[in-house]
């Protein structure tokens, strides 16, 4: 296959930004969408030009490093992380645009790579449970109902990768921080945190300076673990029960 | 935890649903109002009476209609000034636009600010056509079928009133199912019923209003 790529590249933070042309020659159509940039990349340093930065690690799907928005779309066309997406997708002769997540919040570092740490921080508010380390506790010790593990379990799939708020056209990072609280607000072992949780995500949240929900449900769409949108309003039903709570207290 | 609601993106957004929701109920009882015009002026002008006599003698002339003003008023303003808040934050959220444009959500998804933007400015026009008479010329208070009839009978009042219900019943279908979400109220075995209930809602909104100017450009309504 042979394509043209349209890139984004950018120096630093502080530098502007632009889209830049390039041809690759010689894409397998069984090739993965990196490896497709690690083919540009190889052909970028033998030239002795810089290559195009992007975030990746395992490249299994399940590490939620890789990012990229593909013609507009974040992770590409098929409903999985870039990293799981193959160049059968694309046709000979196609032109892509590749462009990093667009957010305040997510600031790009260089070319396609963006600091997510505003993530970091929103876990780092309430995303635990306060359970003592040590030797993994007898597992039918703490009973479960198997629809709330189940619901847990759904949520507990994002990894974070942030292909809801670079799909959002508010930038809004509600279907991450929703899937996060509902994985352990419906939990035994999140319950007792389970109001200073969603109050305390919530508000670090607004103060990283993401969007909010006007649902428009472009999250769900590109989320390449399939969270749906109902955990947006669940993570509002929460957040009204802990705010009455609150209010009693 | 010393926020308040106001502080914050989730409760702003609280305060849109709640406010939203009260107009709306107004809505539903104003358009079943605005259907006694097809039953003749006497029945019309009658009701526009008797809706200044509520609740007498508990209450005095015209205090029931001044409470729901009240109301109605502030539902405006809260809903409003959280709409322009939450806006500020979204636009500031996502300063720089992807180069790879595609089509985004639906048409009453995408058309929310300026729907709501031109809601806003109708019921302006509105109060000052119909309530107050202002832009009405030779508007007589206490014979409100005249003055409708009067307003359909020009056609920019026609148009202005018809687009706006169009955004109306735009606004009502995003908004309505948004309301449920907000509240926490959705739920996946609910979803069906209330994206049914709010296009229900907005077309029967739609139509119910519409129907009044196109009574009098008809001649059903003289």
């Amino acid at each position: 296959m042979k394509l043209t790529l349209r890139v984004w590249r950018q120096k630093n933070a502080d530098a502007d930004g632009a889209m830049s042309t390039y041809e690759v020659d010689g894409i397998s159509s069984d090739m993965s969408f990196l490896e497709m940039l690690d083919t540009l990349n190889e052909e970028l340093i033998l030239k002795g030009e810089d290559p195009v930065a992007f975030d990746h690690d395992c490249r299994e799907g399940i590490c939620g490093a890789c990012s990229l928005v593909i013609n507009g779309d974040a992770h590409g066309p098929e409903r999985t992380t870039t990293c799981q997406l193959h160049m059968r997708s694309f046709k000979d002769g196609d032109t892509i645009d590749i462009e990093p997540w667009r957010a305040s919040a997510f600031p790009v570092v260089k070319d396609l790579v963006v600091d997510r740490s505003a993530f970091d921080r929103i876990i780092q508010a309430g995303g635990y449970i306060t359970a003592p380390t040590g030797t993994a506790p007898e597992a039918h010790a703490t009973p479960v109902p198997k629809p709330d593990a189940d619901f847990a379990f759904e949520h507990a799939e994002c990894i974070g990768c942030g292909a809801c708020v670079a799909a959002c056209p508010n930038g809004a990072a509600m279907l991450f921080t929703s899937a996060k609280i509902n994985h352990l607000n419906v939990l035994p072992q999140g319950a007792p945190e389970r109001e200073s949780r969603v109050l305390d995500m919530v508000a670090q949240m607004d103060d990283e300076g993401f969007g909010g929900c006007t649902l428009t449900g472009e999250c769900a769409t590109a989320c390449p673990k399939g969270i749906p949108l109902m955990s947006i309003t669940n993570m509002n039903k929460e957040w009204l029960r802990a705010t009455r709570k609150a209010g009693k207290r | 935890m010393t926020r308040t609601i106001w502080d914050s993106s989730v409760g702003k957004k609280t305060v849109m649903a709640v406010s939203g929701l009260i107009m709306l109920l107004y809505l539903v009882v104003h358009m079943l109002g605005n259907l006694k015009i097809f039953f003749g002026s006497g029945e019309f002008n009658h009701y526009a009476h008797w809706l200044r006599t509520i609740g007498e003698p508990f209450l005095h002339y015209e205090w029931a209609l001044w409470i729901i003003r009240v109301v109605l008023l502030a539902a405006v303003v809260a809903h409003a000034t959280s709409a322009y808040q939450l806006s500020r934050r979204d636009i500031k959220a996502r300063p720089s636009k992807y180069v790879h444009k595609r089509p985004r959500a639906s048409y009453a998804t995408r058309t929310m600010r300026w729907g709501g933007i031109i809601l806003g400015l109708f019921i302006v026009w509105h109060i000052l056509d119909l309530t107050t008479g202002t832009v009405h010329p030779g508007f007589e208070s206490g014979r409100p079928y005249q003055n409708v009839v009067d307003t359909f009978s020009t056609w920019y009042g026609n148009v202005i009133y018809i687009v706006a219900m169009l955004a109306l019943g735009l606004h009502t279908r995003h908004g309505f199912w948004s309301a449920a979400q907000t509240l926490g109220v959705g739920s996946r075995t609910r979803d069906r019923i209330l994206k049914t209930i709010a296009n229900v809602l907005a077309l029967v909104l739609t139509v119910g209003f519409i129907s009044v100017p196109v009574g009098v450009m008809t001649g059903l309504v003289s």
